[in-house]
């Protein structure tokens, strides 16, 4: 494993990113668009918006990262550029840690734009913690980024990757608790969610903003996301197939 | 591999039927070796026992016409493709081993670059992923004549420019040996002429080079040929055994007399 190459690769990223103001300016504004719009949607239900704001702050990074990340990693498989970095000395993992990172840097201004506004000029107030909300928002935006990186193996056209979020993220959004509280769902619904990583993501923002005291469900919350990102990045190292047919 | 050659020198080629005429009488080192390969692609036999050898510093060309398994090959030298059967032997180990990333150059048919960065980003990509030197970097941009590019982003070169800085990064570590798929494909004239005097040059400093082409003017300018035809090899030996063997006075018409040799045989 070489730091090296994966800081390497997180820069050539970032770099492809420089040249591509579009992206960047659409990947930071439009949590920032969603968030107003929410704001005036609940107008003056302050109690509404302050307990939905959170889970939808944990949400928007997350599926926007999946959808960037794997449709970036499909970009590198289709122009070829991806087996000429197999067939030099960079690893599998060192590929898929240089995006996490690359992109991560990226998730972490994100979160604390939509921060910033949700918190000054939206008005946004908990009786949580500002600081956990954040480090859950930035580790949803990494499982997101980590979750593309390992479906991107399974797409062979743009056509397929993006059908994944319908597919595998908008699933997952309806059992997360965003529109039903998880404890209200049918059992096997909620035997479902309990399996599904995002569940624990938004749990845990949701969780964090209520209340300042840490509790085992919290403890919970923050491991199955800290583990669900190594995970997922072992997983897509092992889905990468160096040989093709 | 390392040995003397008589092997080289009167070996009669079990495909192609051609006494092979002595060359040189000097030590060869085999550095690509492939035995028997079989790779099939979507149910299709793609290369049918496909045997060949190469000598360290040579230029090897790989000829034959689109769909004939000459990519599918360079992808099976360079670890990237799944086989079926056979053995492929780098430099004394097995395609694709970890060892021989530094030491095997590959250019796909279309130049894998990365589109939105300039030319010196993609190379300074590169280097690092190598731990070379800045210098490094340098000698390869003036090498493929990219200098007065390096700003650029790749998306806005030309089709030729962008064949040049996917060479580049392939030469970038000095590879012992450099695959190529149809390098000159596209390219005006002077500048297909300049890249195989400088394949040329490389092969004079021990590089080995595979060079694939469908177009047969260029054989001219390989040392050894191997001639590919559905998959299977019809000729493998020097340019002038090619003529002298089909009393052919171009290659064309030798590559014609091969392949219906070849088909009278079934």
């Amino acid at each position: 494993m070489s730091s090296r190459r994966i800081f390497a690769t997180a820069k050539r990223l970032l770099e492809q990113l420089r040249h591509d103001p579009r992206t960047v300016l659409l990947l930071l504004a439009v949590p920032l668009v969603l968030m107003i719009l929410l704001r005036y949607l609940f107008g003056s239900q302050l109690v509404e918006f302050n307990q939905l704001a959170p889970m939808l702050i944990a949400l928007f990074p997350f599926t926007i990262m999946f959808v960037v990340t794997s449709i970036a990693m499909l970009r590198e498989r289709m122009t070829g550029t991806l087996e000429r970095l197999l067939t030099s000395p960079i690893s599998k993992l060192e590929i898929l840690l240089g995006y996490g990172l690359g992109f991560g840097i990226l998730a972490v201004l994100q979160v604390a734009l939509v921060l910033l506004l949700t918190f000054g000029p939206l008005d946004m107030r908990i009786s949580g913690s500002i600081s956990m909300l954040l480090v859950f928002s930035v580790l949803d935006a990494l499982m997101g980024t980590a979750l593309g990186l390992l479906l991107s193996a399974f797409a062979n056209s743009e056509f397929q990757a993006v059908q994944f979020l319908p597919a595998f993220i908008f699933p997952q959004m309806l059992l997360s608790g965003i529109f039903i509280p998880r404890d209200q769902m049918p059992q096997a619904l909620r035997y479902l969610s309990d399996l599904l990583p995002l569940s624990y993501a938004i749990d845990g923002a949701s969780r964090t903003s209520l209340t300042k005291i840490w509790t085992l469900a919290s403890s919970i919350d923050l491991s199955v996301v800290v583990i669900a990102i190594p995970l997922a990045l072992a997983l897509g190292a092992l889905t990468l197939k160096r040989q093709t047919n | 591999m390392r040995r003397y050659s008589p092997a080289h020198l009167f070996e009669v080629s079990r495909t192609a039927h051609l006494i092979v005429v002595p060359t040189r009488f000097v030590q060869v080192e085999t550095v690509l070796t492939i035995d028997r390969l079989r790779v099939s692609r979507g149910g299709s036999l793609v290369l049918n026992n496909v045997t060949a050898e190469v000598a360290s510093g040579r230029v090897a060309g790989l000829l034959g016409a689109s769909g004939s398994g000459k990519s599918t090959l360079m992808r099976s030298i360079v670890g990237v493709q799944r086989i079926d059967s056979g053995k492929i032997t780098v430099l004394n180990l097995p395609a694709g081993a970890k060892e021989l990333r530094r030491k095997v150059g590959y250019v796909s048919q279309s130049p894998a670059v990365y589109l939105d960065l300039t030319v010196i980003e993609n190379l300074n990509y590169f280097s690092s992923i190598f731990a070379l030197h800045d210098t490094r970097v340098e000698e390869v941009l003036e090498r493929v004549s990219l200098s007065g590019a390096r700003k650029q982003l790749a998306s806005s070169l030309s089709g030729g420019q962008r064949a040049r800085l996917s060479l580049a990064l392939a030469l970038l570590p000095s590879p012992a040996i450099l695959v190529l798929d149809e390098p000159t494909v596209g390219l005006d004239p002077l500048l297909r002429e300049e890249l195989w005097d400088h394949f040329h040059e490389l092969a004079s400093q021990g590089c080995t080079l595979l060079v694939s082409s469908h177009v047969m003017d260029e054989a001219e300018r390989c040392d050894d040929l191997v001639l590919l035809r559905d998959g299977q090899v019809i000729f493998h030996s020097s340019p002038a055994n090619l003529k002298a063997s089909t009393e052919a006075d171009n290659l064309d018409s030798a590559f014609l007399t091969l392949a219906k040799r070849a088909k009278n045989e079934f």
